[in-house]
C-alpha cells in the first residue's frame, strides 16, 4: 500500500480538527475526498504533507513502508508526496524557472543524483507546459505573481507534472477553473495516471469527477470519513446534499 | 538557450563559514604603530609622494585633530584607539619590480584563490582588474588595452606619478577632507586605490574593477578611489573586497569620489564583503566610508549599485550632487546584516540642476540579532525646478532579534518639483516557506530564494560577473539565520 493512515488525530492550536482519519490508497487508485466546508480535508492535507502547527496528537501516516510523522515537509516531498495547493502562494522576484529548476534538483540532490542539465531541464520545462496548455512563456514570470485564478492552479498541476511524485494531493484545484481549464488540468492528471501513482482529489463537484474517474470516494464530515463507496456516491450527493451525511455521523 | 542566465545560478551553496578568511604569508612592510605628523610624512615618503599631496594630508590631518567621531548614526561602536593602529603596510615585493609581470608568485596565488586571476593570458571576460593588498597595488591588468582608447586606469599612487595635474585638479573635489570625521583621516593618511579617468567621447569597452584586500593584522585600510568620466564618456567600475578571519576590529575607512562630467555616465557597482565577525560578534571590519558623485555638466548620469553583506559595521552613504541640468542619478542598495552585524546606509540625493532626476530603491534584509538600518536625504534647492525623486525603501526581517530602521530626509525647496517615497517592512511568510519546503527545497535555500527574489530589482542592476556573486553571497549570508 502506498498510503495507509490509521486512526489520525490533529489539531491546531490545542484544537482537534481531525478526530480519527482512516485511509488506504494503492499504487494506481484515485481517491476523491468530498465533504462541507471547514470539515478538516485541507487540514488533513496538510498533515499528510508535514506543514509546521498541525500537531498530530495520535494515530500513523504510512507511505511507503515507513510512518512519516515528525519527518520534515521536504523530505516528504522529495519521497514524492506533491500537494497541489487550494490557495497558492506567491513569490515575488523568483521566477518559476528559478524555482522549479532548485526544485527539481533538490530532489535529484536527495536521491543522489548530480545536478539536471540547463539544456535537459529547459526541455522538460517546455514539454510539461505543453502538457497543461500554458503557452505563453511562463519561465520567466514570478512564482503565481499576477497569476489570474485558473492560472495559478493550472501553474500547480505543471509543477506536479515536473516533479514526478508518486502520491499527488489535489486540494480543490477544480475550483474557479472555467470549462475549458478544467478540461486541461483533468488531462494533466489522466496523462500523469499510471499504476505506479496515486491521485487524492479534494473536490465539492462531482463535475470534476466526469473527468478525472475515481475508483473511490470518501465523503469527510467533522474530522473524519464517515461514509465510503465508489463513483456514485458523488453523484447521490450531488443530489441529496450533505445534510443525509451528518446524520450517518450520528 | 532562451533564458536569463542570471535566473540560473542559485548553485548549491555549500559553505557555512566567510570562505575568504585565510591569511597570505608573505613580508611585510610594516610602519610603526599610530598616527602623527612624522607618521603621515613617513607614509608620504614611502611614496615618493609630490610636495603639495604632503600638504594635502598635513591640511587634513590638522584638520582631523579638530573633529570627533560622529555620534548620529544607528550604531553601537566601541571607543577605536586611532594610536593603536598601523596605517602603512605593504606586501613586500621580492625584488623591485622592473615590469608589471614580475608580481610575487605569492600574491597572484592570493589573488587566484579569491577567483580574482591576474593573468591576462588566463583571464576569460574582459573586466580590467586593479589589485590592492593592504596599502598598495598590486597589479593592474590590461594597461594596455585602455590607453589605446587613451583610458587611464591605474593605481592611485602610480596616477600620482604618471599624471599628477589630473590628479591634482580632482583629488578632494567631491569630497573635501572637512566632509567628516573619516574623510579628513582617510585624506590625511590614505595609502592606496585606483584613478581612472575616460577621456572626452570614449566608452570605455570593458569593465573596470578593484579588488581590495586587507591581509596585515593591526593594520587600517585607507584606500581612495577617483572616478572622471569626461564629457559624453562611458564607464562601468565594480569593487570588491574581502578580508582574513581575525579576533580583532579593523579599520577600513576609504574615499570614492566620482565625476561625471557633461553627456557621461558612470556606473559604480560594488560588493561588500569584508570579513563581518564571527556569529557571537567578535572581530570583524568596521566599515566607515564616505562615497560621493557629482553630475557635473549637464546630461550627466551616475549610478551606485551595492550589495553589502559583510562587515562588523557599515556607516556608508554613497551619494549624488545632481549639479547639472537634466542629470540623473541612481542609487540601489541590497544590505544584509545577520548574527551581530550593524549596517546604517543609504544615500543623498542633493538636486541643483533643472529636470534632475534621482532614484532611490533601497532592500534592507536583517537576521539574528543585527540591526539594519536606512537613512536617505533628498534634498531640492529653490532653484531646481521640475526635479524628480522616487524612493523606495524595503526592509525584510527574518526572526524577531533583529532590527530594520528607516530615516528618510526630505527637504524640497520648490514646488514644481515631485518627491515619491514608497516604504515597506515585510517578514518572510510561513506559507511562502512551506509552499517552498512542500517542493522539496529546504528552509534554508528557499530562505535564500525569497531573499534573492526580493532584491532582484538591485540584482538586476549589477553586471553579469557580478551578479552571480551576490546571489551566492546572499544565500550564504543567511545561512543559519532560522530555526
Ligand atoms: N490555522 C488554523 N487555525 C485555527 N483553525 C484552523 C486553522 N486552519 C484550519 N482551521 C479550522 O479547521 C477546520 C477545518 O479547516 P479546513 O481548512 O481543513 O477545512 P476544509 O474541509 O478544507 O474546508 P473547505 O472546503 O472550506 O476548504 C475549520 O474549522 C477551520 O476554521
Ligand atoms: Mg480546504
Amino acid at each position: 500500500m502506498l498510503l495507509n493512515i490509521k486512526n489520525l488525530h490533529v489539531s491546531i492550536g490545542g484544537k482537534e480538527i481531525l478526530k480519527g482519519f482512516n485511509l488506504g490508497v494503492n499504487e494506481g487508485e484515485i481517491h476523491a475526498i468530498m465533504g462541507p466546508n471547514g470539515t478538516g480535508k485541507s487540514t488533513w492535507a496538510a498533515a499528510v504533507t508535514g506543514r509546521e502547527g498541525y500537531d498530530i496528537t495520535e494515530g500513523e501516516i504510512w507511505y511507503k513502508g515507513q510512518n512519516i510523522v515528525g519527518m520534515p515537509p521536504e523530505e516528504r516531498a522529495n519521497l514524492g508526496i506533491f500537494l497541489s495547493f487550494q490557495y497558492p502562494v506567491e513569490i515575488p522576484g523568483v521566477s518559476m524557472q528559478n524555482f522549479m529548476r532548485t526544485a527539481v534538483n533538490a530532489k535529484r540532490e536527495y536521491q543522489g543524483l548530480p545536478p539536471m542539465s540547463m539544456i535537459d531541464f529547459t526541455k522538460m520545462m517546455k514539454q510539461k507546459q505543453a502538457m497543461v496548455e500554458i503557452t505563453e512563456k511562463l519561465q520567466n514570470r514570478y512564482v503565481n505573481v499576477g497569476f489570474s485564478g485558473g492560472e495559478k492552479k493550472k501553474n500547480e498541476i505543471f509543477q506536479m507534472a515536473m516533479l514526478e511524485p508518486e502520491l499527488s494531493i489535489l486540494d480543490e484545484t477544480d475550483s474557479g477553473l472555467d470549462i475549458d481549464a478544467l478540461r486541461i488540468v483533468a488531462n494533466g492528471v489522466n496523462q500523469l495516471h499510471n499504476e505506479h501513482n496515486a491521485f487524492v482529489v479534494i473536490t465539492h463537484y462531482q463535475r470534476l469527477l466526469d473527468y478525472i474517474v475515481p475508483d473511490f470516494v470518501h465523503v469527510m464530515y467533522d474530522g473524519r470519513i464517515v461514509k465510503s463507496g465508489d463513483k456514485k456516491l458523488a453523484l447521490e450527493l450531488e443530489e441529496k446534499g450533505y445534510e443525509w451525511v451528518k446524520e450517518l455521523k450520528l | 538557450m532562451d533564458s536569463n542566465p542570471k535566473e540560473n545560478i542559485i548553485e548549491e551553496v555549500t559553505n557555512k563559514d566567510y570562505e575568504f578568511g585565510f591569511v597570505t604569508d608573505i613580508e611585510t612592510d610594516f610602519i610603526p604603530k599610530g598616527l602623527n605628523e612624522d607618521i603621515i610624512r613617513l607614509i608620504s615618503k614611502k611614496k615618493e609622494e609630490p610636495e603639495w599631496l604632503l600638504e594635502f594630508r598635513l591640511k587634513a590631518f590638522r584638520h582631523w585633530l579638530t573633529l570627533k567621531m560622529p555620534t548620529w548614526a544607528h550604531l553601537t561602536i566601541p571607543p577605536i584607539d586611532f594610536q593603536d593602529i598601523i596605517y602603512y603596510a605593504a606586501p613586500k615585493q621580492r625584488k623591485e619590480k622592473k615590469s608589471l609581470d614580475e608580481v610575487d608568485p605569492e600574491l597572484l596565488a592570493t589573488f587566484d584563490k579569491l577567483g580574482i586571476s591576474l593573468d591576462e593570458q588566463k583571464k576569460l571576460s574582459g573586466v580590467a582588474v586593479d589589485a590592492v593588498m593592504d596599502s598598495t597595488s598590486v597589479k593592474t591588468t590590461f594597461q594596455e588595452t585602455l590607453s589605446k582608447h587613451g583610458i587611464i586606469f591605474m593605481s592611485f599612487s602610480e596616477a600620482v606619478k604618471q599624471h599628477p595635474d589630473l590628479v591634482k585638479k580632482y583629488l578632494g573635489k567631491v569630497v573635501p577632507y572637512t566632509d567628516n570625521f573619516f574623510a579628513a583621516l582617510n585624506s590625511a593618511v590614505f595609502s592606496d586605490g585606483s584613478f581612472c579617468y575616460v577621456p572626452k567621447g570614449v566608452r570605455c569597452p570593458i569593465e573596470l574593477s578593484t579588488y581590495f584586500r586587507i591581509n596585515a593584522a593591526n593594520t587600517g585600510q585607507f584606500e581612495r578611489t577617483l572616478i572622471v568620466a569626461d564629457e559624453g564618456a562611458y564607464v562601468s567600475y565594480m569593487e570588491g573586497c574581502t578580508a582574513p578571519q581575525r579576533d580583532e576590529n579593523q579599520l577600513h575607512a576609504a574615499i570614492v569620489e566620482i565625476i561625471s562630467e557633461r553627456d557621461a555616465e558612470v556606473k559604480y557597482s560594488t560588493v561588500q564583503n569584508w570579513y563581518p565577525g564571527d556569529k557571537d560578534g567578535k572581530g570583524g571590519i568596521y566599515n566607515f566610508v564616505t562615497k560621493r558623485g557629482i553630475c557635473r555638466g549637464d546630461n550627466a548620469k551616475i549610478s551606485w549599485t551595492q550589495v553589502e553583506t559583510g562587515s562588523a559595521i557599515t556607516w556608508k552613504y554613497p551619494s549624488c550632487i545632481l549639479k547639472g541640468d537634466n542629470t540623473v542619478a541612481e542609487f540601489y542598495s541590497v544590505a544584509v546584516t545577520n548574527n551581530y552585524q550593524q549596517a546604517d546606509t543609504g544615500t543623498k540625493m542633493i538636486h541643483i540642476g533643472k529636470n534632475s532626476r534621482s532614484t532611490i530603491i533601497s532592500k534592507g534584509i536583517s537576521a539574528g540579532h543585527s540591526q539594519n538600518g536606512y537613512r536617505g536625504l533628498v534634498k531640492v534647492v529653490p532653484e531646481a525646478a521640475n526635479c524628480r525623486n522616487f524612493s523606495q525603501c524595503d526592509s525584510l526581517l527574518l526572526g524577531d532579534q533583529c532590527g530594520a530602521h528607516t530615516w528618510p530626509y526630505v527637504e524640497c525647496g520648490n514646488d514644481s518639483s515631485i518627491l515619491e517615497h514608497e516604504a515597506t517592512t515585510s517578514k518572510i511568510s510561513e506559507d511562502q516557506l512551506f509552499y517552498c519546503n512542500q517542493r522539496g527545497i529546504p528552509t534554508e535555500k528557499a530562505i535564500g530564494l525569497i531573499v534573492n527574489g526580493y532584491a532582484k530589482d538591485v540584482l538586476n542592476k549589477l553586471p553579469m560577473e557580478f551578479a552571480v556573486e551576490a546571489q551566492k553571497l546572499l544565500s550564504i549570508t543567511l545561512e543559519g539565520s532560522v530555526g
